[in-house]
């Protein structure tokens, strides 16, 4: 059986550390083959490797039985190997045609020859059923369309063999699905697809063959029918796979937060985001709110951190808050891990150190009076680092060289530094991967048994089922139903999120 | 890490010697295109500009330049563009000469007083583009910018028909000169007590002192205090500074109206140390200036120090440009290109950093 990309004992090391020792994997022709890992496994070097952009210390990589040796990526691209990346590299101000040929223009006599590209991109779109207008602009396109464009890029540049960078972290479960049949379309056609991905659900639907990969070295490569997520996930980590549980009730008497009549208006006027919301939350007492996406959950967070105006009551440890600025709510004990980290938690050029002042910057241990404190600013970053396994050089670090997860880890842990008496979390284990999933759902559960109370929202949702001790259904702004974990499924959770039960 | 420093250093000193060496050529085009010899133009300018008359007036320059650049960076900072430093710094002086002159107190008292008129004055002006940007959400850069056109008319009219004194023959209209009391004391004699001799010209203004004070004030506020954090903060990411308890609205009004203020002294080492009266030769386009200054400065204090005194140099020296018959106006080229070349440069510099930054990281992360 001849391999079409096969990589032998590939080793790759950084001054220190050792990025990849021993990685080998086989990929059949005409297959679609996942690369899968944790965060900071080592798959993102070995797909560098393979495109070109990083020599291996040692080893061998094969394209077609041809041993080849890639010094950039123009020679990965020569040899048929494609990159679809993460990031849409693409001009917006150009159509999709103008994208697509961007450097490798067809000429004739010196003048692009529109025609010839034009009929080409069609050609492609139709055979993989990648459907775009070749004449729109990208600026106006979604996210789906625009990584479409992207992969007909590569194609266009004669890619046998396409690499995909963790492509689903950008789409919705519907723009999942039409990538998947494009993923097909490709395969059916006997090109080669290599899957980079840390979400396992996805990668058993759409692989042939899966290599897992953990610290550094190749640790199986098995057939995606023979095996379940959970042993995925388990080979990925290796040790049994941490699972969102809560034990025991630390519920106190204290209530901590009280909500009596919420109203969010709509700054349209249109129908309220949020009507008539009212709970109760005590100490060490974690409630879940459950909705699809768009329900409210967002904006009741927003509206108890006082970044929306709304009608009712909300008190913090029977106090109210509604005249409270956003400042004084967090510094009464609020602690907020956003949705959206890269937006609303971090100062993505800023390093860690000053990324651990923001939302805390009235207080100590960042601030000495109205003077940032410098000096236990930097050890306190450390020690979160250390604490919470924040994989970066050093608290001088930018924000935006740490990977997500590692993002991720550094927000929760800043956020449990302010010992908050209250944490609105929303999706607060999104986009990491399982190891650091487990560090967090552990702070959680500390923090819970020290008598945090906390407000959850996830699209997880058996996290959301195994962490809460409380689950609220929010749809259309409304609460529609009060669930207790035990006794809920997935599955009867999902039918309650949509109305159907 | 220590490795890693000096290669930071290397990399701060790359851009602005590439800055340097590009706008050297494109001045040197620019005089050759008028059949001149570039190297004799600026021997010529660093003879004359290094003489200490000439320094003395370049560091005059500088003063005014360095006040309206901090000005701007303040906005910058925040995310905001006060573009209408010039204006906010030509009513200041207006005013501050007009009503400077209207009472008298003790010397350091009358100083002060008539700096925070300019200041309250500048921030003033500045005030009605944060309560449009707060209350209504206008662009502060458009609404500053009708505002410098606002303040040359409003200045012109207030200083012909009720500010200027009466004179029998009016060519220059003028505000009645401050008192004694309200000029700020020249640095001329501290330095000739270390030696430097008197020069023709206006000696070097006290005000320059308050400028570094201001300097330092600037680079602490914004580095090292929680203000100037919720003030970075906002500029860089707004979404965040508003949910990590930062009033936006607050900090868009501070930001402008204490730019205003600033932009109001930057009028003053001329009027108290000069001219001590408001008049029709009021110097013009420091406030547009300034903006190329904290440009070229990043909006830290030292860097727009050293571009205050680089325009300020390029602006005296290249007066002599006339004797051989070079417009005296290729300064603006030369400021210009600097400009142009810097921030490119740094842009590179900043690009290749982070290029270096991230695989620091990799050998850390993955």
């Amino acid at each position: 059986m001849a391999y079409a990309v096969e990589l032998r004992n590939i080793s790759k090391r950084f001054p220190g550390v050792v990025a990849n020792r021993d990685v080998s994997m086989k990929v059949r022709g005409g297959s679609v083959h996942a690369l899968v890992g944790e965060n900071g496994a080592g798959k993102s070097t070995v797909m560098k490797i393979l495109y070109g952009m990083q020599q291996p210390d040692s080893g061998e990589i094969l394209i077609d039985d041809q041993q080849v040796a890639f010094r950039k990526p123009a020679d990965a691209i020569a040899a048929g190997v494609g990159m679809v990346h993460q990031h849409f590299m693409l001009a917006d101000n150009f159509t999709v045609l103008e994208n697509v040929i961007l450097g490798y223009e067809p000429t004739k006599r010196g003048v692009i020859n529109v025609a010839e590209a034009r009929k080409k991109i069609l050609e492609m779109s139709a055979a993989y059923g990648l459907d775009v207008n070749p004449d729109a602009l990208v600026e106006d396109l979604g996210v789906g369309q625009r990584q479409r464009v992207e992969i007909l890029k590569v194609l266009y540049r004669g890619a046998r063999i396409l690499i995909f960078d963790e492509p689903t972290a950008v789409l919705v479960p519907q723009e999942v699905d039409e990538l998947f049949g494009a993923l097909h379309g490709l395969r059916e056609d006997g090109l080669t697809v290599i899957f980079i991905s840390h979400k396992l659900d996805e990668v058993l639907r759409v692989a042939d063959d899966v290599t897992v990969v953990r610290a550094g070295s190749t640790v199986a490569e098995v057939k995606a029918s023979d095996v379940t997520a959970k042993q995925l996930a388990e080979l990925m980590v290796g040790s049994e796979l941490p699972s969102p549980e809560i034990h025991g009730t630390p519920r106190r008497e204290l209530i901590t937060l009280s909500l009596k009549n919420v109203t969010v208006p709509s700054p349209s006027g249109a129908r309220d985001l949020i009507s008539d919301v009212s709970f109760e939350l005590h100490a060490g007492e974690v409630v879940g709110i459950a909705g699809v996406e768009g329900n409210g959950q967002s904006e009741l967070i927003e509206a108890i951190l006082g970044l929306r105006k709304y009608r009712g009551e909300v008190l913090f440890k029977g106090e109210s808050l509604d005249r409270f600025s956003v400042a004084h709510r967090r510094d009464l004990g609020i602690g907020f891990i956003p949705e959206d980290r890269q937006r609303q938690a971090l100062l993505m050029a800023s390093p860690l150190w000053e990324n651990r002042i923001l939302g805390h910057q009235r207080g100590k241990p960042v601030m000495n009076g109205y003077v940032i404190d410098k000096k236990s600013t930097m050890t306190d970053t450390i020690s979160i680092m250390e604490e919470f396994d924040v994989r970066a050089p050093g608290p001088d670090t930018l924000a935006l060289a740490l990977s997500g997860g590692n993002q991720q880890k550094f927000i929760v842990g800043r956020e449990m530094r302010g010992d908050p008496s209250l944490l609105l979390a929303s999706h607060p284990a999104r986009g990491v991967d399982v190891g650091a999933q487990a560090d967090i759902w552990n702070e959680l559960r500390r923090a819970r048994e020290k008598g945090m109370a906390i407000v959850m929202i996830s699209a997880d949702l058996e996290e959301l089922i195994g962490m809460s001790d409380r689950l609220l259904v929010m749809l259309r702004g409304k609460i529609t139903a009060t669930l207790d974990p035990k006794t809920t499924t997935p599955e009867s959770l999902g039918s309650a999120m949509t109305g159907a039960a | 890490m220590k490795k890693l420093t000096t290669s930071r250093f290397a990399l701060a000193l790359a851009a602005p010697l590439f800055a340097a060496f590009f706008s050297l050529s494109i001045s040197s085009l620019a005089v050759l295109a008028t059949h001149k010899s570039p190297s004799a133009a600026f021997s010529l300018m660093w003879e004359y500009g290094t003489r200490a008359g000439s320094l003395m007036a370049a560091a005059n320059l500088a003063t005014s330049y360095y006040i309206a650049a901090i000005a701007i960076a303040l906005t910058f900072r925040a995310g905001l563009f006060n573009i209408g430093v010039e204006g906010q710094l030509r009513l200041g002086a207006l005013f501050a000469g007009f009503l400077g002159s209207k009472f008298s107190l003790p010397p350091v008292f009358h100083v002060i007083a008539v700096m925070l008129i300019a200041m309250l004055v500048g921030g003033s002006w500045a005030a009605i583009a944060a309560y449009m940007k707060v209350k209504r959400g206008v662009s502060e850069v458009i609404s500053t910018i009708m505002l410098n056109a606002m303040a040359g008319g409003l200045s012109a009219y207030l200083l012909s028909k009720h500010f200027a004194m009466k004179q029998a023959t009016g060519y220059n209209l003028e505000t009645k000169p401050l008192p004694k009391s309200a000029q700020f004391p020249n640095l001329m004699p501290v330095l000739r007590k270390l030696g430097i001799q008197n020069q023709p010209g206006a000696g070097v203004y006290g005000m320059a002192v308050v400028a570094i004070a201001m300097g330092f004030a600037f680079w602490f506020l914004v580095n090292r205090t929680r203000f100037g954090f919720e003030l970075r903060a906002s500029g860089v990411n707004p979404m965040a500074a508003r949910v990590s308890g930062v009033n936006a609205k607050r900090m868009t009004i501070i930001a402008l109206v204490g730019s205003g203020a600033i932009a109001g002294l930057a009028g003053l080492p001329t009027l108290m140390g000069e001219t001590y009266s408001y008049n029709l030769g009021f110097r013009g386009g420091i406030g547009f200036s300034a903006i190329a200054i904290a440009l070229l400065g990043r909006n830290s204090a030292l860097g727009m120090g050293i571009s205050a005194c680089l325009f300020g140099f390029l602006e005296v020296a290249s007066q002599t440009l006339d004797l051989i018959n070079i417009a005296p106006e290729t300064y603006v080229i030369m400021q210009g290109s600097i400009l142009l070349s810097a921030v490119v440069a740094y842009e590179v510099v900043r690009r290749y950093q982070l290029t270096l930054h991230s695989e620091a990281l990799a050998k850390v992360g993955e």
